[in-house]
């Protein structure tokens, strides 16, 4: 499978994403620039990483969402190339119009860092294929900004379609029905805030983010 | 000219960020403030005729994001 790992100024999670991806797939991810205007060929998984790009101006994900490269990951998102944004990658697939809602400052306003565990709401999805629906899984979060605001029909529509992908299982950050993690319509993009990159080998202190990984390479293939 | 751009949350749009400067102003003795909103303002400096519709779309492309966040323009001369 070839990926792409696309980097913002102020990515910071880009690396792991790619360590992460590269492990699983055993193929390392082409890094694609923000100002370039094309993904390369054959790309058949895109990932936006966590991080602070462009240090959250105007709003976190604002500007990075208005970057050259973009355009094609919304063209290549509309061919049904599976897009997963992380933390600051899900704030800017919401800024980009990929995601509905948006996210806001943390409820009590902490930077929030440590390990959350999650409840596997669509286990169906070509993300969540390697989970069991109902099951609870630990992944770290590390965030500022991952209070996920929609309006009331919105969100109705995402629990209706099945579209959330994770809930927090505990208290985070005052997130909307407690989202984490939402798929677009047609389930070939992701977006959450906890960073599965981050639990994908022993060393990690836990694997369940490896699943998500393991989950997209069945479904592109190899 | 100038243009001044003023970014507020929507009704109903939950504001940590008003609530803590609401909770720290009411810590400093401040009684009857009722609520505290947060925004932001944004000043352009713009090309003489830039038209309404323009300053428009900088806003709904751009300044505000729409989803949680109202705008209101202000032309100065």
């Amino acid at each position: 499978m070839n990926s792409a790992v696309i980097v913002f100024p102020g990515s910071n999670c880009d690396r792991d994403l790619a360590v992460a991806i590269a492990q699983v797939t055993g193929r390392a991810p082409a890094m694609v620039w923000h100002g370039d205007t094309e993904l390369p060929a054959g790309t058949g998984l895109i990932a936006l990483p966590g991080g602070f790009s462009y240090g959250d101006y105007l709003r976190c994900g604002a500007i990075s969402a208005r970057s050259p490269i973009i355009r094609a990951v919304v063209d290549a998102a509309a061919r049904g190339v599976p897009v997963l944004g992380v933390c600051n990658g899900f704030q800017i697939l919401t800024e980009a119009g990929l995601l509905p809602g948006a996210l806001m400052r943390n409820a009590g306003l902490n930077f929030v860092c440590r390990d959350v565990r999650l409840t596997v709401e669509n286990a169906q999805s070509a993300f969540t294929s390697r989970y069991g629906a109902g099951e609870e899984i630990v992944i770290p979060v590390a965030h500022h900004d991952g209070n996920y605001a929609a309006d009331d029909a919105t969100l109705d529509r995402l629990e209706g379609d099945g579209r959330i992908a994770f809930r927090y299982a505990e208290p985070v950050n005052g997130s909307a029905r407690g989202i984490a993690g939402i798929l677009n319509a047609e389930g070939n993009v992701l977006g959450m805030m906890p960073h599965p990159e981050r639990k994908v080998e022993a060393a990690h202190g836990g694997t369940d983010g490896r699943r998500l990984f393991e989950g997209l390479l069945e479904t592109v293939g190899a | 000219m100038k243009a001044r751009i003023f970014v507020t949350l929507k009704p109903g749009v939950l504001d940590p960020q008003g609530k803590a400067i609401h909770h720290a102003l009411a810590g400093l003795g401040f009684a009857g403030v009722n609520d505290v909103r947060a925004g932001k303002l944004i000043e352009l400096d713009l090309a003489d005729g830039t038209s309404d519709a323009d300053i428009e779309a900088m806003c709904t492309k751009l300044l505000a994001n729409t989803v949680i966040e109202n705008f209101r323009i202000e032309r100065q001369p």
